[in-house]
């Protein structure tokens, strides 16, 4: 009991409306007699689906670099590694390890590079990381346009050259994740493959806080001062924890991309940090604080709101204000936060 | 000698790029002098007020107020009022400034109690605000207008089936408003006189009024710096601490400042959109931070010096780059949207470079600074 009140007091005003509201919602969609089989369903697919894009923040978080808004920088060198092995007409689970491989590959080097600048812009890690995500993700469009990929179901068909928009993965690697040991209970589908790779990068993530090189991520993140006095190295930790956190970043688009079944380019990653940090406050994290469960409650809450909230919605006042109330909640927790923190010192 | 002037380089190594950039622009997209010249004039008049609003913040010490945002939702939402109350031509204007104004102070104070809450984080916090709010001005408009808010005119509501008696229902606003009721009104509110307009080749127009609200939202930005206010300001940019210390209530003007830049930001999108003619009602407010901030930095203007000439020669230079790169694009790639692409990208990788050579500065001065204590 007291633990619950500890819990609650910790969520905070903002975070405890969003988990009621959610709550809520689903007591609504069980009064209208919405499927809550699919809804549950649904619900389990998006939480295993955003999972370690979420999981990404943790590192950043930790290591006292804020909230990575630079996330973009991540995600499309995982969504190279996708376009890469599906040039290659990779299928099956040889292409998504080679999607793996590159994309993981690249967002370490690319990480290295950005946890670099990070360090030169100590303070204001939050809007550089914006900027850059957005520069990067722009520039991204330029390059997705000019790379020699020269598979027929990756090019324009009539131009010759030139990504699509968006990338069908069925005849490769789409779902394969979602459908490994998947099993039916009632009407809940289960996609036991995804959800258990996601359990399993928390598991190496906490592992990896375990270590010499976790815990003094985690030292140079509370306190940089007491860090240096205890002979760790802050800049070493803060770029080894960007690294972390891009590399996680590519590695969550690659799961995200064939759970969704397909790969979507040029413009879409623009806005794809703000939903995600999000989910990590919701779960009860701040700037400065972030633990494994405020990863996995936030994700699970706050991709549930937004599978339930649609249907809901469509009964009541109609489906297109659930886009602006998305808007509104993931970047109103955002504002919760940014401000929260500053009123403590 | 040599370092001072790599010094001096290093200050102006963007707008140099960027006249680089933009000459090649204007060659590539083999146009015509005049259209090129017609149209720079053209988006100097209708963006450089909306640089101009950004200007009072950077001095103050808050750095670049990406929640400008909301000083343009302020003029649509007049806008969308006066001319649902039928209000035509320059009345048109003056009610929907009215109704900004009040609005912009409202936003701007609330935007100046979140931004005093996060100090040292502004900027991401402006951004952030910027976003929330939009969504807030989606949910009013898209279910508010036309059932809680009162929308006389039926053509700006949206149709949305029918109730139970057959009568259709009418609410949230429609994706487009047309403003032609206003359009031009501020344009073309003094005409050009004859004299001039005679010396002038005849496919050069040059709108007289817009041109006179800029130099004096120039001339208010000077005067007002010169003010105590101004100078409290001033003092804030380059020390918030000692300023505190010496009696200045820091938290105080930061609100004002960031009410002023937002009322001049209203101002601005309103004469954008008079030109433009139309609202895209969900949509026209959204990118207008990022370019307006855009249009400032390229000039060398950084997140803590800017002044009404790095505000004109910026927007200047970025909207030249900004209507000739698709053009150019098409003629050296054979593909528009690259060009396209091309801009997007230029924009934000201006905001991105200049934010991380500022923090790059600051940071390295600190440590200076904490060495020599």
């Amino acid at each position: 009991m007291n633990q619950c009140k500890t819990f609650i007091k910790q969520l905070g005003f903002a975070r405890g409306v969003i988990v009621a509201f959610t709550v809520l919602l689903f007591v609504l969609a069980f009064v209208k007699d919405l499927q809550m089989g699919q809804l549950i369903s649904d619900c389990l697919s998006r939480f295993g689906r955003h999972g370690i894009l979420v999981l990404s923040l943790l590192p950043f978080v930790k290591g006292g670099l804020g909230l990575n808004f630079g996330l973009p920088v991540g995600v499309l060198c995982g969504l190279v590694g996708v376009v890469f092995s599906i040039n290659l007409n990779l299928a099956g689970y040889d292409g998504l390890a080679v999607a793996l491989a590159v994309g993981g590959g690249l967002g370490i080097v690319i990480g290295l590079f950005y946890g670099w600048l990070l360090n030169k812009v100590k303070g204001q890690e939050m809007v550089v990381g914006t900027y850059v995500g957005f520069a990067s993700v722009s520039f991204m469009c330029l390059a997705w346009m000019m790379l020699p990929f020269n598979n027929p179901t990756l090019v324009w068909s009539i131009a010759g050259k030139g990504l699509r928009m968006t990338i069908p993965m069925d005849d490769t690697y789409g779902r394969i994740l979602d459908n490994l040991w998947s099993f039916t209970v009632g009407d809940i589908w289960v996609p036991t493959g995804l959800i258990l790779s996601f359990l399993v990068a928390c598991i190496l993530v906490a592992l990896f806080f375990k270590t010499r090189h976790g815990m003094a991520i985690i030292a140079a993140g509370q306190n940089e001062k007491f860090a240096i006095a205890s002979s760790i190295k802050p800049n070493r930790t803060r770029l080894l924890a960007t690294t972390l956190s891009t590399f996680l970043g590519a590695i969550g688009i690659v799961i995200y991309s064939q759970s969704y079944g397909f790969v979507q380019l040029y413009t879409a990653p623009l806005m794809i940090a703000f939903p995600i940090v999000a989910c990590i406050l919701i779960g009860g994290a701040g700037i400065r604080t972030a633990t494994m469960f405020h990863v996995i409650f936030g994700c699970l809450v706050f991709q549930s709101l937004l599978t339930v909230a649609l249907p809901v919605a469509n009964e009541f006042i109609g489906g297109d204000i659930t886009e602006a109330a998305r808007i509104v909640i993931s970047n109103g927790i955002i504002l919760y936060a940014l401000v929260g923190v500053g009123a403590q010192k | 000698m040599i370092k001072k002037i790599q010094d001096h380089l290093s200050e102006f190594i963007v707008p140099i790029i960027f006249l680089g950039l933009c000459a090649i622009g204007v060659i590539y997209s083999e146009q015509s002098p005049g259209f090129i010249i017609n149209t720079i004039i053209e988006r100097l008049g209708r963006n450089c007020f909306l640089v101009i609003s950004l200007i009072i913040p950077v001095v103050a010490g808050i750095g670049l107020n990406f929640s400008i945002v909301l000083g343009a939702m302020a003029a649509q939402i007049g806008l969308i009022f006066a001319i649902d109350w039928g209000f035509a031509g320059i009345w048109g204007i003056v009610m929907a400034a009215a109704l900004s104004t009040v609005f912009s102070v409202l936003f701007g104070y609330f935007v100046g109690l979140i931004f005093n809450r996060a100090k040292g984080r502004e900027m991401v916090t402006g951004l952030i605000t910027g976003f929330f709010a939009n969504g807030i001005y989606q949910m009013v408009f898209l279910y508010g207008a036309g059932t809680f808010l009162t929308i006389l005119t039926q053509d700006l509501l949206l149709p949305r089936g029918q109730n139970e008696a057959g009568e259709t229902l009418y609410f949230g606003l429609q994706n487009t408003i047309n403003l032609e009721n206003v359009q031009y009104a501020i344009d073309d509110l003094i005409p050009l006189p004859a004299f001039i307009n005679n010396a002038l080749p005849d496919d050069i127009f040059l709108p007289i009024f817009p041109f006179v609200l800029i130099a004096l939202a120039c001339l208010f930005v000077v005067f007002f710096l010169k003010t105590k206010l101004g100078q409290e300001m001033k003092a804030m940019g380059h020390n918030q601490h000692i300023s505190e210390i010496s009696g200045i209530k820091v938290n105080r003007n930061r609100i004002i400042a960031i009410i002023i830049s937002t009322i001049m930001a209203g101002y601005g999108q309103i004469l954008f959109l008079q030109n433009i003619g139309t609202i895209t009602t969900y949509n026209s407010h959204e990118y207008v931070g990022m370019f307006a901030i855009a249009a400032l930095l390229v000039s060398g203007a950084t997140v803590s010096k800017a002044s009404v000439l790095n505000a004109i020669f910026g927007t200047f230079l970025f909207h030249t780059l900004f209507f000739t790169s698709p053009l150019a694009g098409k003629n050296i790639f054979g593909n528009v949207v690259l060009g396209e692409y091309f801009r997007v990208f230029v924009a934000y990788g201006v905001i991105a470079i200049a934010l991380a050579l500022h923090a790059w500065k600051t940071t390295r001065q600190n440590a200076i600074k904490a060495e020599e204590c």
